[in-house]
């Protein structure tokens, strides 16, 4: 599969993860989406200097082209799901850790 | 390996590490401090992505230029940068939002007691 096929995959994933499978729900709260904004922001630095200096370098048939601040925009794609993952699984272990199901 | 332009990359990740960790400091984030959870966070998540750049490096999708990076190579040739960004960027997020909770407590994001 290609970057860009993979990415969107990946989104997809991160949000079935949110909201069927941990049941999270996170796409639907604000300061999920104040949160992705900040780090949005942050990404767009980081991942500026990445792919500008250039530390990493992409095959240009895996991408569609188009690009933010040097990114290709698979990878704000990859960015957003990996947030979304992670911030799911750690909201998900808060509930388990307030109901007393596991002690973390 | 030689001379400090392989550490780039990761003067970068420590940058973020650096930038984020008032957060835990002045605004009470608790998230180093609740490092069970944090870890049991990270797992996951480290495997599916480095999972995901594995494969992207043995298809060719992205490589990485050998100036900027220490050359050290995990399983799968995943340089050892890319396994570290997998535990600082998801990290940062969660200092992030932890911040955000801190200053916001109305906004809830359904883990409240």
């Amino acid at each position: 599969m290609t970057y860009t096929e993979l990415a969107l995959l990946g989104v997809l994933g991160a949000v079935l993860v949110d909201l069927v499978v941990l049941g999270t729900r996170l796409v639907s709260r604000r300061a999920f989406w104040v949160t992705y904004g900040i780090t949005f922001s942050f990404q767009l630095i980081l991942n500026g200097l990445l792919t500008g200096i250039p530390v990493v370098r992409y095959d240009p048939h895996t991408i569609i082209g188009p690009r933010l601040a040097y990114a290709p925009l698979e990878d704000l794609l990859f960015g957003f799901a990996l947030v979304l993952l992670t911030l799911s699984i750690w909201v998900r272990l808060g509930v388990a850790d307030r109901d007393g199901r596991r002690a973390l | 390996m030689s001379g400090p332009s392989h550490l780039l990359y990761l003067g970068l990740l420590a940058a973020c590490l650096l930038g984020t960790a008032p957060l835990e400091i002045f605004l009470g984030t608790r998230v180093y401090a609740r490092w069970r959870r944090l870890i049991a966070t990270l797992v996951p998540v480290v495997v599916i992505f480095a999972g995901w750049d594995i494969y992207a490096i043995s298809r060719r999708q992205w490589s990485y230029d050998a100036r900027w990076t220490t050359g050290v190579r995990l399983l799968g040739r995943l340089p050892l940068e890319e396994l570290l960004f997998f535990l600082v960027i998801p990290t940062c997020a969660i200092l992030t939002l932890e911040a955000v909770r801190a200053r916001r407590p109305g906004w809830t994001i359904g883990d409240e007691g």
